[in-house]
């Protein structure tokens, strides 16, 4: 019965937040809106996503999120190293299949963002089957430590999060 | 107290410019198309976060009032900008990379570029389970 008024609650509660943030006014005005839109929003979408996310863990996103932002600061780092002082000669690009463990499909999805937002590494493809990464690193010397780092790093914790 | 909130934001001013010039370096200077397009996705993300740090800092202290736009901003950029680069490296493989170039993956199938009815939303994902899962809920 619930489902039907709420199909994904996660979803109208960020629709709700990302309202009030962007309408700038902490104001009774903009919340009542703003749970209208988070009510509508999900309702309006539900047939073109029928499953409900799962999230197994929320508490663990703060974790992931700060490990993730660290990564994003240092990854820009490295890059900016790469770019200004590395000759292109020495570069060396390579790409890396990861074999992925997780199943659900938002999992993968922000595995793959934040592959793509992390050290010199870039999600390219997704295997037909869905079963796997092709990954680009801008310069690795050695692809088999990236794809370690990736599972033991990020997919081990959305691994708790999401299933 | 004042010159340090002053020295904060210019700092972080000239950051952002210094990473967004390294992006636009990059996508320049990086020999080819799967190379450039790491400079634009990373150097680029920071140098707009610091800019919008900035932003949030100068409008709460010297101005007093509390915004919290910037923080919308970011997150659109961290979303979008994975999803860009995804779509340019996937029109990049279908150009240039045949399928012996790029490693196997570790299934069966092809890479989905490679490949004309992939469906990687469906099968033995979790989706299938999820549906059904629900529809027991609705059941009972």
């Amino acid at each position: 019965m619930i489902r039907k008024f709420l199909p994904h609650p996660y979803l109208t509660l960020i629709l709700a937040i990302v309202w009030l943030l962007l309408a700038n006014a902490y104001t009774i005005n903009s919340l009542v809106f703003a749970i209208l839109v988070g009510l509508v929003i999900p309702w309006i979408t539900a047939p073109y996503w029928p499953a409900r996310a799962r999230v197994a863990n929320p508490l663990k996103i703060a974790e992931y999120a700060l490990v993730v932002l660290w990564d994003i600061v240092m990854a820009n780092i490295t890059v900016a190293r790469i770019v200004l002082f590395m000759p292109n000669a020495k570069l060396q690009p390579a790409w890396v299949t990861v074999p992925l463990d997780l199943i659900s499909p938002e999992a993968i999805t922000v595995l793959s963002g934040t592959i793509t937002m992390t050290p010199g590494t870039l999600t390219a493809e997704l295997a037909a089957d869905g079963h796997s990464l092709l990954v680009h690193c801008l310069h690795a010397p050695d692809p088999d430590e990236v794809r370690d780092e990736i599972k033991t790093r990020y997919e081990a914790r959305l691994k708790e999060i999401f299933e | 107290m004042e010159l340090v909130w002053d020295i904060l934001i210019s700092a972080l001013l000239v950051i952002g410019g210094i990473f967004g010039f390294v992006g636009s370096l990059g996508l320049v200077k990086l020999p080819d198309p799967m190379t450039r397009l790491h400079a634009p996705t990373k150097a680029a993300s920071l140098g707009v976060g610091s800019v919008l740090i900035a932003s949030m800092l100068w409008f709460g202290v010297k101005q007093g009032e509390v915004t919290l736009h910037e923080l919308m901003i970011t997150v659109f950029i961290f979303l979008t900008a994975p999803i860009t680069a995804h779509f340019i490296a996937k029109a990049n493989i279908f150009r240039d990379w045949p399928a012996e170039k790029l490693p196997r993956p570790s299934g069966d199938g092809e890479w989905a570029v490679h490949q004309a009815d992939a469906d990687t939303s469906r099968g033995e994902l979790s989706v299938e389970r999820d549906l059904a899962e629900q529809a027991e809920d609705d059941r009972a």
